[in-house]
């Protein structure tokens, strides 16, 4: 019986009334008849159980999700720690005015911007490039190795990739006395504002490509066999067999991350440039996040950072909600419905 | 895929192979000659390292000097403790209440589940931003305490959905038999949800601990300098290049070339990951995780 109710209250709202009707007049299902919808109260208390087990979980996003979401009302406030934030000064919109008229966060935006359609263009195919060599492979053992080392940088922290690079790329790096030994003029890389941006889309190929594959491989891996040995009979060699099999089998999963990343154009590896920052100065690494960062946590001026923070948040969720809604337009499953 | 070719694919030309060969073999020194530089300037002489300009490839006469010196000092140490014990303990919190979350979820008909299950799903959408939530915990008086890094990320919404898609993967059957026999909610999570899902416990834990492990960012804003983790340990004294000053490092410079310090310190901060590695490789090629993205 138990079961049975909870295949009813899945029903649509429509369906389910004439049954609550019947309890109300005191009707019983019949035995083996259309199930009944409990009382909200029983199935409060039936599902007790998994309500207790639900509750940390709700109580953590309830609290550090919307009670944080909350404290957004500081943008429109002038914060003063003393007093606290509900007691605090409302000011309007003069934190957002200040901030549409401050250089430096305009700046932020467009190098925020900048290194996304940076990473866009010189990032985003490499995984995908990399997903079709390891595919075409037909040693299964050659390209598990492959696949366990390219997908081992993913897990180290930013702080380790950073201190690599350093380490490899910097003055006295490996990369320099190979220059230095060969007789060649060393390069100025870290610590170059200029080269950051290469540099830091070069850091994120390191660590992230391989692990990008997954997604692609998974969608290669689904292609029917069949399907390529049919085209080799009707006489298509490798390459169209690629063009004609493998592309499109992958299309689909390549448009939906393409929309994806347009959804999270304004956040480009908060903990990367955080950590470089310092090294080659704001003009070269200062995104929106570091900038409500350094203004907030640092500077204390935490409506106005807030309002930043708030800016780039409402901004970010018009684009994931559009860009979902061109996933379902084109077909195509979105992050959610 | 399986290990012959298939007899409709034809033998790929010499000039092919020979290109792909290179391309995976560039693939994996890029990765794997980084940690080899890594590990063996941390076991080089001082003379070494600074007679090949900084770094070197393979050490002459390996030496765990490096090692006595960062362990000896306490800082690095007293780091490593602290790493562990977050990681041990903000992973079996942090997997406890995604567990209990993603199970009442995976019940179809649960009493709110429907509301709950959008909240969440909500907060993909729009997170709650830096200044606030920093407030938050400043606020609940959780400054310089280690619960600042555990509780504002006790839950990743990824891993509950990859749970809450491993339950729901549990044939129906099974949860009508064990009600049969009288089973409530929480023996049939106990005796059935959780030992047919253990590769998917073992993938979404041991991301929790990765992520533990690696997280570095509210240590820097929450803790006071004594009591930092391992990563932001490493982030002041290699990536900021400041001395490790209470190790006696700087004037026992002699001994012991910044640089091999600072690569110890790097090992001693990947070596965990390059230890549970293999566990989550073992998962990852079983489709675990790619089934459950998909859906």
């Amino acid at each position: 019986m138990a079961i049975a109710n909870r295949g009813a209250t899945d029903r649509s709202h429509a369906v389910v009334a004439p049954f609550e009707e019947q309890e109300r007049e005191g009707w019983a299902a019949e035995p083996g008849g259309p199930p009944r919808r409990d009382s909200r109260w029983k199935r409060f208390r039936k599902d007790r159980v998994l309500l207790l087990l639900m509750l940390p979980g709700l109580a953590y996003f309830l609290l550090f999700h919307y009670g944080a979401m909350a404290g957004n009302v500081i943008a429109f406030k002038d914060y003063v720690p003393f007093d606290g934030l509900w007691a605090s000064q409302w000011i309007g919109p003069e934190n957002f005015q200040r901030m549409v008229e401050d250089t430096d966060f305009w700046a932020a935006v467009v190098n925020t911007l900048w290194i996304a359609l940076l990473q866009l263009a010189f990032y985003f195919p490499v995984p995908l490039a990399l997903a079709m060599l390891l595919h075409s492979l037909t040693r299964d053992s050659v390209r598990r190795f492959v696949q366990s080392v390219a997908y081992l940088p993913h897990f180290l922290s930013w702080v380790i990739v950073v201190a690599l690079f350093q380490q490899l790329l910097g003055d006295t790096g490996l990369l320099n006395s190979a220059l230095g030994d060969a007789g060649l003029h060393s390069v100025d890389i870290i610590g170059n504002p200029d080269a950051f941006k290469p540099l830091v889309v070069a850091q994120v190929i390191w660590k992230d490509a391989g692990w990008g594959t997954i997604i692609f491989l998974a969608a290669l891996a689904q292609v029917d066999e069949q399907q390529y040995e049919a085209a080799a009979i009707d006489g298509a060699g490798p390459w169209r067999r690629f063009w004609h099999v493998t592309l499109p089998a992958v299309r689909p999963i390549v448009v939906l991350l393409l929309i994806m990343r347009l959804g999270d154009v304004l956040s480009v590896g908060f903990e990367q440039m955080l950590l470089q920052r310092p090294a080659v100065g704001p003009e070269a690494a200062e995104i929106i996040d570091t900038f409500v960062y350094y203004k907030g946590i640092i500077g204390g001026d935490f409506g106005f950072a807030a309002a930043a923070g708030l800016f780039k948040g409402l901004v970010g969720a018009a684009l994931v909600y559009t860009a979902n809604k061109i996933a379902h337009r084109l077909g195509e499953q979105g992050v959610y419905r | 895929m399986s290990a012959v070719r298939p007899s409709w694919m034809e033998k790929p030309r010499p000039v092919t192979r020979a290109a792909k060969a290179v391309a995976l073999t560039a693939v994996v020194a890029l990765v794997l000659v980084p940690f080899l530089i890594i590990v063996s300037t941390s076991l080089a002489s001082h003379q070494e390292v600074v007679d090949n300009g900084g770094w070197v490839l393979w050490p002459q006469h390996p030496t765990l000097r490096a090692y006595h010196q960062i362990f000896d000092g306490g800082i690095v140490g007293h780091a490593l403790m602290v790493s562990a014990g977050v990681t041990i303990v903000g992973t079996a919190v942090s997997l406890a209440c995604t567990i209990g979350l993603a199970y009442a979820l995976s019940r179809p008909g649960v009493f709110g589940g429907r509301p709950v299950l959008l909240l969440i799903l909500f907060t993909f959408l729009f997170p709650p931003g830096m200044i606030p939530g920093f407030l938050l915990v400043k606020g609940l008086g959780m400054l310089d305490s280690y619960s600042s890094l555990v509780a504002p990320v006790l839950i990743n919404v990824f891993n509950l959905i990859v749970l809450r898609g491993f339950f729901q993967s549990v044939p129906e059957e099974l949860y009508e038999a064990a009600r049969l026999d009288g089973a409530g909610d929480w023996t049939v999570l106990r005796k059935i949800v959780l030992p047919l899902s253990k590769a998917a416990l073992a993938v979404v834990g041991l991301f929790y601990a990765v992520s533990y492990w690696n997280a570095w960012f509210y240590a820097s804003i929450y803790l006071n300098s004594d009591h930092w983790p391992l990563q932001q340990v490493l982030r002041t004294y290699v990536i900021n290049g400041a001395q490790i000053a209470d190790t006696g490092v700087s004037e026992a410079g002699m001994v012991s070339a910044p640089q091999t310090i600072q690569m110890a310190v790097l090992v001693v901060a990947t070596v965990p990951i390059l230890v549970v590695y293999p566990f989550l490789q073992k998962y990852f090629t079983k489709g675990v995780l790619t089934g459950a993205i998909k859906s």
